[in-house]
C-alpha cells in the first residue's frame, strides 16, 4: 500500500508533529523544520503534505479555540495516530537494520584521500 | 505594532474563500494570517502584503481547490431528458387529471394572451412621432363651487394661445379644433368632408408623415388643407392633388399637402386638416369673441412638445399660473390645466371630450385584474390536483431519493413537469385565442376601431414566456411538498395518506376559487340588472318609435318636406342632437341682472319637438312656428334652471328673461318637468331648449306602422333619392339609447364570459378533487357499505366536506362583491338599480347546484361500486 513508505519530507512532517505535541500546527511546523533542518520550506508545501498525512489516516487534527491572531481563525492541532507512530517505527526500524547491516570498513575509510 | 492596521488584500481572501473548499479554508487562511502578520513585522507591509497574495496563489492546488459545481448542474441537464420522460409518462397516464390541467389552463391563459396583446397594443400607441415621450397636451377640469371637478382632454382656444406665448422651455406647441363638416365640391363630384383645423406647428409637434407640401408654410394660410393620400385618391383620382382646389360652403380652399394617413396607433385619426387660420379669420368676421372665451373649453386641443432640457413640472406651474389668472376673472365655474403625456392618452384616465380613441385606465385595469383572476383560478386548480396526486408519486420520490436525488433535483422535475403542462396548455391557448378574439374585438364598435389585437412574432416569445412563468408559479407548492418528503417514511408507510391529512391548503385554495367564481357570477348579474334598468329608465319623455336621422349638412326644412310624402310617418320635428345618449352641448347663461351665471346644457328644436317627444310642460306654453329668418325671442326651460337662477316657481318664471351670449335675451316661454338629457351617470343640471331650427342637424321621425322595418326602409330610400352623396344614418331612438349604456353590455358579457370561465375551471377542479376523494377512499366506502352504510348516507358523508367549503365561499363572496358594487364601482351613478337579493342567491344556487352535480356524481359512483370487487384485491 501507498501509506506503508513515507516519503523524505513527510518523515519530517511526521517527526515534526510529534516533537511539537500538543501544539503542532501549520506555521509552528513550518518554522520548526525550518530552524532543525535550516530547509526553505514554504506554507503550500507543509499544508499539502499534512494533507496526505491526513487521508493516509496517519494524523489526525482538531481546532483549537480562536485567537484574536490570525484573523480570529482558529488552528488546526495535528496529532499522530497509532498508525503513524507504528508507521515511523516501521521506518526506524527499517533505517536502523540498514545501518547496521553497513559493513565496519566503511566507516574505517580515509575519505580523506 | 504601528502596522496593525495593514491588512491583507480583500480580492486576495476573497480568492481564496472562492476556490478553497469550505473544510480547508479557515486553517488555511488563519496560517496565511499569521505568516502575514509576521512579514509585515519583518519585511514591512508591501511585502508582507506581496507575500501574502503569491502564498493565496501557490495554494491553489487539486487538494485546496473545491469540486467544481459545474458538475452538479451538468448532472441536473442530463437528468433533464429523464424528468421530460417521467412527466409525459405521468401526464399519459393520469389522462383525466391532465386533461382538466390543461383544459383549464387553456381557457384561461387564451383570455390572458388576449390581455397582453391588448395591452402591448394600447401600450405602443402614439408612440411612433419623434419624441413621443416629450409630447404632451393640456387637460381641463371645470369646477363649479366645491363640486367635484369634471375632467376634459380637450381645452380653450385662449388656454392654448397663452401656453404658445406666454410659457417658455417648449420647442413647439400646436391648437387644433375639430371639427369642420361640410361638403366638398370638386368639379362636379360632390363628397362629404370632415376635418379638424390645426395651426402652422402642427408637425412640429407630432411626426405624421407629410409626403408633399412644406411642413413649415403647408398649414400657414386661411382655406389651407392637407389632405391624407387616401382622401387625395378619392378625391383626385389619378391627378396631382397639390395646388387643386374644393369648393366648400361657398368657399374655396387650396390643397397645400398630402399627409400619409395616420397610422392605426395614432390616437386622434383624420382624413384631412384645415389650417388653424382659416377658423380665425371666420370667427373675427362675426364679431362674438366666445370663441376666444375662457369658457370655451369643449372642442379645443393644446398639444405640445417639450425642450431636451424641460420639465413638464415647470411647464405645469405656468400653467397653473395662467389658470389663476383667468380664474380670478371668472364666476362660480372655475377652470384648471394640467398636462397629460402623450403615450398615456390611450391608457390614462378617462376624460370627456377626446379628440380620438381612449380606452382608458379603469377599463384596462378591471380587464387586467380579471384576466389574473381567471389565470389564478386555473392555477388553483394546477397546483390543488397535482397535491392530491402526489399521493401517487410520493413512492417515486422516494426511490429517487434513496438513488440519490437531492432536494433541488426533485423540485426541478416537478416544476418542468409544471411547465410541460402549461405548454401543452399555450398551444390549445393560442387556438382559442383566435377563436376570442373576434367576439371581443365585436363588444362594441370603439373596441374595434382602437384595437386589432395583432401580434407581432416577438409576442410569441412573451407568450412561452407567461406560459412558463404560469407553470413555475402553478407548480411551485406541489414541487415544494413533493420535494420535501422524506425517502424512508414514503417508502416505509404503505399508506401514505397520513402525510397528506394534514394538508388545509388545499381547502383554503377551493374556498377562494369559488369565491371568485361567484363574485364573477354576481357581478355579471349585476351589471346585467343595470343595463337593463338604464334601458326602462323613465327619462322623462316618450322614445317609442321616434327614428333618428342625422341631416349630414342639409337643409332641415327641405329633407323634412321630403318624408313628409310618406303616411307612415305622423310627425316630424327638428332638434340639434339626440338627447340623452351621453351627447352634450352646454353654454354659458346669465341671469337678467347679469349676476347669477351657469353652464346651461342646450338643446336647439323646432316647435314640433316637445309635443313630438311627450315632455310635460308644467307652466307656459310650447314654441309657436316661426319662420326661419324671425328672430329667436323665447327659451324654455328645465326645473333645475328655476332653482339656479332663484326664478321661483314654474308659474312664476313665466316671462323672466335670460341671457345667452352677449346678444340674446330671451323670454322663458315654458317650463318643462325635468328630464334626462344626459346618460343616468349624472345628475340633472340646468337645461334649455333654445328655439333655433335653423340648427338643426336631426330630424324626429314619429312613425305609425304596422311594419316598422318596411317602413324604415322605406325612408332609406326616399332619402338616397333625395341626397346621393351622404349615406343614410337613422336609428331609433331606443337603439341610440341602448348604444349609449352599451359599457353596461360589454361589461355583461365581458364578466359573463368570465364568470362561465372561472366556474368552467373551478367545477373542473372540484370534479378532479371528486374523484381523487372517490378514488382514495374506495376501501373506506366498501367496508362502510358492508357494515350496512346505505349510499345515501355514504354521498352524504363524502360531499358534505366539499358542501361546506361552497359555504364558506359564499358567506365571504356575497358581503364582498355586494361592498364592491354598492361603494366602488357603482358608487358614481346618479342613478343606478338597487342590487337585489335575486342576484345574490341566484349566483350561491348555480355554484351549488355545479358543485353538488360534480361532487354528488363521483360520489355516488363510489357507493354504488360493489364491496366484493374493492376489497377481494387486499
Amino acid at each position: 500500500m501507498k501509506g506503508t513508505n513515507l516519503g523524505e519530507f513527510q518523515e519530517l512532517v511526521l517527526l515534526t508533529i510529534g516533537t511539537l505535541y500538543p501544539n503542532a500546527y501549520g506555521v509552528g511546523i513550518k518554522d520548526e523544520i525550518r530552524e532543525t533542518t535550516s530547509r526553505k520550506v514554504t506554507l503550500s508545501t507543509v499544508h499539502a503534505a499534512l494533507n496526505r498525512l491526513e487521508k493516509k489516516g496517519l494524523i489526525t487534527s482538531s481546532f483549537g479555540e480562536a485567537t484574536k491572531i490570525r484573523g480570529g481563525k482558529r488552528k488546526r492541532f495535528f496529532t499522530i495516530t497509532a498508525y503513524g507512530l507504528k508507521t515511523l517505527q516501521e521506518t526506524r526500524q527499517q533505517r536502523e537494520q540498514l545501518w547496521n547491516a553497513i559493513p565496519e570498513q566503511v566507516f574505517n575509510v580515509n575519505w580523506q584521500v | 505594532m504601528k502596522n496593525k492596521s495593514v491588512h491583507p488584500p480583500k480580492w486576495a481572501n476573497r480568492l481564496l474563500e472562492w476556490y478553497c473548499k469550505p473544510e480547508l479554508f479557515e486553517d488555511l487562511q488563519g496560517d496565511l494570517y499569521e505568516y502575514f502578520e509576521r512579514n509585515l513585522e519583518a519585511k514591512g507591509s508591501r511585502r508582507a502584503r506581496f507575500n501574502y497574495v503569491m502564498d493565496v496563489l501557490k495554494f491553489f492546488k487539486p487538494y485546496t481547490v473545491r469540486k467544481l459545481e459545474i458538475l452538479g448542474q451538468l448532472t441536473q441537464f442530463i437528468m433533464f431528458k429523464n424528468y421530460f420522460k417521467t412527466s409525459i409518462r405521468s401526464i399519459g397516464r393520469n389522462k383525466l387529471f391532465s386533461a382538466i390541467n390543461v383544459f383549464g389552463l387553456a381557457i384561461s391563459m387564451s383570455v390572458c394572451l388576449l390581455m397582453i396583446t391588448m395591452f402591448s397594443e394600447v401600450k405602443n400607441y402614439d408612440r411612433f412621432h419623434a419624441d413621443h415621450d416629450r409630447i404632451h397636451r393640456v387637460t381641463n377640469a371645470q369646477k363649479y363651487l366645491n363640486n367635484e371637478p369634471n375632467l376634459f382632454a380637450s381645452t380653450s382656444i385662449l388656454a392654448g394661445r397663452r401656453l404658445k406665448e406666454e410659457v417658455p422651455g417648449l420647442e413647439a406647441a400646436t391648437i387644433i379644433t375639430r371639427s369642420f363638416s361640410a361638403d366638398a365640391k370638386i368639379g362636379d363630384n360632390t363628397f362629404p368632408f370632415n376635418a379638424p383645423w390645426a395651426d402652422n406647428d402642427f408637425f412640429k409637434v407630432f411626426s405624421f408623415n407629410l409626403l408633399r407640401g412644406d411642413a413649415t408654410a403647408a398649414l400657414s394660410e386661411p382655406y389651407s388643407v392637407i389632405l391624407t393620400d387616401e382622401t387625395a385618391e378619392k378625391f383626385f383620382p389619378g391627378q396631382d392633388p397639390m395646388d387643386q382646389t374644393i369648393l366648400m360652403n361657398e368657399q374655396s380652399y387650396r390643397v397645400t399637402g398630402v399627409v400619409e394617413k395616420p397610422p392605426f396607433n395614432s390616437h386622434f385619426k383624420f382624413s384631412a386638416l384645415i389650417s388653424f387660420s382659416t377658423y380665425e379669420q371666420q370667427q373675427k368676421q362675426t364679431e362674438e369673441d366666445w370663441w376666444l372665451n375662457w369658457h370655451n373649453m369643449w372642442s379645443n386641443y393644446a398639444y405640445f412638445k417639450l425642450d431636451k432640457n424641460t420639465t413638464i413640472d415647470q411647464v405645469q406651474a405656468r400653467l397653473t399660473s395662467i389658470a389663476d389668472d383667468e380664474n380670478s376673472r371668472q364666476g362660480q365655474t372655475k377652470i384648471f390645466l394640467s398636462t397629460q403625456a402623450l403615450t398615456n392618452i390611450m391608457s390614462g384616465p378617462d376624460l370627456s371630450n377626446q379628440l380620438g380613441e381612449s380606452i382608458g385606465n379603469e377599463a384596462l385595469w378591471i380587464l387586467g385584474v380579471l384576466a389574473f383572476i381567471v389565470i389564478l383560478s386555473a392555477g388553483f386548480n394546477y397546483t390543488n390536483l397535482s397535491i392530491a396526486r402526489s399521493l401517487r408519486r410520493a413512492k417515486e420520490v422516494g426511490v429517487r431519493k434513496v438513488v440519490g436525488a437531492s432536494k433541488k433535483q426533485v423540485f426541478t422535475q416537478f416544476t418542468i413537469e409544471a411547465c410541460i403542462i402549461s405548454v401543452c396548455s399555450l398551444i390549445l391557448a393560442y387556438l382559442l385565442f383566435f377563436l376570442l378574439k373576434p367576439l371581443f374585438l365585436n363588444l362594441s364598435p370603439e373596441m374595434q376601431r382602437s384595437l386589432k389585437l395583432e401580434h407581432e412574432p416577438i409576442m410569441l416569445l412573451y407568450f412561452l414566456l407567461f406560459a412558463i412563468v404560469v407553470g413555475i408559479s402553478a407548480g411551485f407548492i406541489p414541487s415544494l411538498f413533493l420535494s420535501r418528503l422524506r425517502a424512508i417514511q414514503v417508502l416505509k408507510d404503505a399508506s401514505t395518506t397520513r402525510l397528506f391529512s394534514k394538508i388545509n391548503l388545499r381547502k383554503v385554495l377551493i374556498v377562494v376559487q369559488f369565491t371568485l367564481s361567484l363574485a364573477f357570477i354576481i357581478s355579471a348579474s349585476i351589471a346585467n340588472r343595470q343595463f337593463k334598468y338604464a334601458l326602462n329608465f323613465d327619462l322623462g319623455f316618450d322614445t317609442e318609435n321616434v327614428l333618428n336621422i342625422s341631416l349630414a349638412g342639409n337643409d332641415p326644412y327641405l329633407t323634412k318636406a321630403v318624408f313628409e310624402q310618406i303616411p307612415e310617418i305622423t310627425d316630424i320635428s327638428m332638434s340639434s342632437h339626440v338627447l340623452s345618449t351621453g351627447n352634450r352641448y352646454a353654454n354659458q347663461a346669465k341671469s337678467e341682472d347679469g349676476l347669477d351665471s351657469a353652464t346651461v346644457y342646450l338643446s336647439q328644436i323646432d316647435h314640433k319637438y316637445i309635443p313630438l317627444m311627450g315632455h310635460e310642460l308644467l307652466a307656459g306654453t310650447n314654441f309657436v312656428a316661426k319662420d326661419r329668418v324671425e328672430k329667436e325671442e323665447t327659451v324654455i326651460v328645465n326645473e333645475t334652471i328655476l332653482n339656479k337662477f332663484k326664478l321661483g316657481t314654474p308659474e312664476e318664471a313665466i316671462g323672466k328673461v335670460l341671457k345667452f351670449g352677449p346678444t340674446n335675451s330671451l323670454i322663458v316661454q315654458g317650463v318643462v318637468k325635468n328630464f334626462h338629457y344626459a346618460t343616468l351617470d349624472s345628475e340633472i343640471e340646468s337645461f334649455a331648449f333654445r328655439h333655433q331650427p335653423q340648427n338643426a342637424q336631426m330630424l324626429n321621425l314619429k312613425i305609425m306602422s304596422e311594419n316598422i322595418i318596411d317602413t324604415r326602409r322605406k325612408i332609406e330610400e326616399a332619402w338616397l333619392e333625395f341626397d346621393e352623396v351622404h349615406e343614410f344614418r337613422g336609428s331609433f331612438y331606443d337603439d341610440r339609447i341602448e348604444a349609449a349604456y352599451s359599457e353596461f353590455e360589454v361589461m355583461f358579457t365581458v364578466v359573463g364570459f368570465l364568470a362561465f370561465i372561472t366556474i368552467t375551471i373551478s367545477a373542473l377542479g372540484l370534479l378532479g378533487m371528486g374523484v381523487y376523494t372517490a378514488e382514495t377512499r374506495l376501501k373506506e366506502i366498501s367496508i362502510r357499505k358492508v357494515l350496512g352504510a346505505s349510499e345515501g348516507s355514504l354521498i352524504r358523508l363524502l360531499s358534505r366536506g366539499f358542501m361546506w367549503l361552497l359555504l364558506i365561499a359564499s358567506l365571504i363572496a356575497i358581503p364582498s362583491t355586494y361592498y364592491l358594487f354598492d361603494s366602488v364601482l357603482l358608487s358614481d351613478q346618479a342613478h343606478r338599480a338597487d342590487i337585489g337579493v335575486m342576484e345574490l342567491i341566484l349566483g350561491v344556487m348555480v355554484i351549488f347546484v355545479i358543485g353538488f352535480t360534480t361532487i354528488g356524481s363521483q360520489t355516488w359512483k363510489a357507493a354504488k361500486s360493489n364491496p366484493a370487487q374493492t376489497l377481494r384485491s387486499e
